[in-house]
């Protein structure tokens, strides 16, 4: 399943490549890319693995920026 | 602004004025000792002002240290500024974090309006669909109408969803399709795509396809998705970034040991005044030690270069594409679809004995049941002579041509090689294009020549090309000789192959690809339809794109949507800035972070030049990048 999000305050754009890093290392996701110019995160990962997935990713995205948050 | 950044703003003005002030009164009662009266005042003058503008900062910075990221802009921020208050420098270390959050805001504001513009730019999104249901007309999503489905697009909205005209006709504006500004008629029975406004009739559409794949909904996809083909450099700088900033941390460490150590030694441990000056070099460092100019302009660059060209109709699927196309050198094209029009037309009947007009009547008749291009041509020509053609027992002859009985006579229809089977004797005619013979009973009646004409643009298109970046130009064609030299000629065109076999073609690029210079790029213009494989091995593909054709947008990396060759020259001019900008952007950042970083370790420069560099350099670059996306036709 690749499902695309909205990021809202993402603002620096080393820090996206520093989320994207960190939400590709997550065991189980097959792609993912934080876009700092579209302000959009795409995940890419197995159906009954996402819903997990997902909510590590938010937690990436949190450690990295504390005040973007994932429009779900 | 957003909410955010003007309470930004409204915390720096308080700052600034807290600080200023904190100025005004060190300067009228100089503090004789850091720890006297007047020291402490200035202290909590200064740190409120700090505190107001940077808490936020050194907050950020405890906390992202908590979570292992030592390397984190906000933590070496907080160093720089906390360092220079501590060694006594408060109004330094004050100015140092207002500077960095002015900056930073204005970084934030330039880049909202940068991608904000960009993508108003390339909203073809259509708000609503007006669907005909249960005999009313209902304002809905475009998502929520299915195919089959009749929707109406008044004067002046924008067609929602791709469709075919039931009833109505109108003149579409397609420019957000295609760059192209002239209107394009539509009537009944005529395909409509999404994207184009409707600008002066009612029109009434059944929808072909859902939303998820109409048109719009897949350029726009393409245009987002552009940002992740990340060209070469964006990943250099990646890298470059990632190794850039210990580097700058490690040797302000060492700066702020070693020549301190140094001197203290070398006046037998007893000296230890000079080691201030180099701890506060070391400070200076950590300020320029965020690589943002570079990671922010270099993919805002390539994204407004891509932006701009959508604009004039050239959808470009990443920016690996455009680095690629800036430094294409070898242009390798298609003929038919590409050069030509692709379309044939009889553009000579010659008749023998009988009018002209006869001479295509008959040639149509025996043709009339042929669905092969050619016949369709010589059909397509009768119509325009408004002729009427009837024909009987047509007997297609593999390979020769058409046997028929038109108007109780026996007629031949077909090339050279048929005339010679029937022992009819016929001249045997040399020009580009395809030769079409006509015996009636027997006797030869006549030839008609039927070519491809030309793309009106493509000889100054070429003709730019060459001017543009000197591109040696090659045409692959499957056609015959002397139709692919009259093109060759006419185009202005370096080389040719003619004869070739659709894998004859991916050969024949392979071989131009080794062959090219070092460094340089190959491009392959084709049509899309059954160019596919040499679109893909070219190391940039790009299609002709007849607007919504699928095969086009699916192979290529760059689409021309408006099919027209003249925009090949404009999207080599795009790429080619694009890559300039990239390039000075890259050099003034770097370059000014170097030249700080060596004054600063001479003592010649100081956290004020530290900090307008960093600050400055990443504004100008952003407003470089701004460049990319203003195009001139």
């Amino acid at each position: 399943m690749k499902k695309t999000y909205k990021l809202i305050d993402l603002d620096c754009a080393h820090c996206a490549a520093k989320m994207e890093d960190a939400i590709k290392k997550l065991p189980g996701v097959t792609a993912a890319s934080v876009n700092f110019l579209s302000q959009k995160l795409t995940l890419e990962a197995p159906d009954e693995l996402f819903d997990d997935l997902l909510k590590q990713t938010v937690e990436c995205i949190k450690k990295v920026e504390p005040d973007c948050t994932v429009k779900l | 602004m957003s909410k955010k950044q003007k309470k930004m703003l409204l915390r720096i003005i308080i700052s600034a004025v807290v600080w200023a002030a904190g100025l005004v009164i060190s300067h009228l009662f100089p503090a004789e000792d850091r720890f006297g009266i007047m020291g402490i005042v200035q202290f909590v003058i200064f740190t409120a002002a700090y505190l107001t503008i940077g808490w936020d900062i050194v907050w950020k910075a405890i906390r992202n240290i908590a979570h292992g990221q030592i390397f984190d802009e906000n933590f070496l921020m907080s160093i720089a500024s906390i360092g220079a208050m501590v060694i006594g420098d408060y109004s330094e270390g004050t100015a140092v974090m207002i500077f960095y959050q002015v900056g930073e805001l204005f970084q934030s504001v330039a880049v909202g309006k940068s991608r904000r513009s960009i993508t108003e730019m390339v909203d073809i999104n259509p708000e609503y669909a007006n669907v005909e249901r249960g005999g009313e007309v209902a304002e809905v999503s475009p998502e929520e109408i299915s195919a089959g489905e009749i929707i109406v697009i008044r004067p002046g909205e924008r067609i929602p969803l791709d469709g075919r005209v039931i009833s109505g006709s109108s003149e579409l504006n397609t420019a957000a399709l295609t760059g192209e500004s002239a209107l394009r008629g539509v009537h009944e029975g005529d395909e409509v795509i999404s994207g184009c406004i409707n600008t002066n009739g009612l029109l009434r559409v059944e929808v072909s396809r859902p939303y998820a794949d109409s048109t719009v909904a897949r350029i726009l996809e393409l245009v987002e998705n552009s940002s992740e083909n990340k060209a070469k450099t964006e990943n250099f700088i990646t890298k470059f970034a990632r190794i850039y900033t210990p580097i700058v941390v490690f040797s302000a460490v060492a700066l702020a040991v070693i020549p301190g150590l140094i001197s203290a030694a070398v006046s037998g441990w007893t000296d230890f005044s000079g080691w201030s000056e180099w701890v506060y070099r070391a400070l200076t460092f950590l300020v320029v030690s965020c690589p943002c100019a570079l990671v922010i302009s270099v993919p805002l660059s390539y994204f407004g270069g891509i932006g701009g060209a959508s604009r004039h109709g050239i959808m470009i699927k990443g920016a690996n594409y455009l680095e690629q196309l800036a430094k294409a050198q070898t242009f390798v094209f298609d003929k038919t679809g590409t050069l030509t029009k692709g379309s044939f037309s009889v553009t000579e009947a010659v008749p023998e004995d009988i009018t002209a007009d006869e001479l295509v009547g008959i040639c149509a008749a025996a043709e009339s049941y042929s669905t092969h291009p050619i016949a369709q041509s010589i059909i397509a020509e009768a119509q325009k002579r408004s002729l009427t053609v009837s024909a009987e027992d047509a007997e297609e002859i593999a390979g020769y041509g058409v046997k028929a009985q038109v108007g109780g006579k026996t007629v031949l229809v077909g090339n050279y090689r048929l005339m010679e089977r029937d022992n009819i004797p016929a001249p045997a005619v040399e020009l580009p294009g395809t030769v079409v013979y006509c015996a009636v009973e027997g006797r030869f009646a006549g030839y008609l020549v039927i070519s491809d004409e030309m793309k009106s643009g493509a000889p100054a298109a070429i003709a730019e090309l060459k001017a543009l970046c000197g591109a040696k130009t090659v045409m692959l064609t499957g056609d015959r000789k002397s139709a692919a030299e009259a093109v060759v000629k006419a185009a202005g065109i370096d080389e040719y192959h003619a004869e070739l076999l659709p894998d004859g073609k991916v050969a024949q690029v392979e071989a131009i690809c080794k062959a090219r210079p070092q460094k340089s790029a190959l491009a392959f213009v084709g049509d899309g339809m059954n160019d596919a494989p040499a679109l893909a091995r070219a190391d940039v593909g790009i299609a002709m794109g007849a607007m919504g054709s699928d095969a086009a947008i699916e192979a290529a990396d760059i689409v021309l949507m408006n099919d027209n060759i003249e925009s090949l020259p404009l999207a080599v001019r795009i790429s080619r800035k694009t890559h300039r900008i990239v390039m000075q952007n890259i050099i003034l950042a770097i370059g000014v972070k170097v030249l700080i970083l060596i004054l600063t370790a001479f003592g010649i420069g100081n956290m004020w030049l530290a900090v307008f560099g960093d600050v400055g350099v990443a504004v100008i670059a952003i407003l470089n990048a701004m460049r990319a996306m203003r195009i001139k036709k």
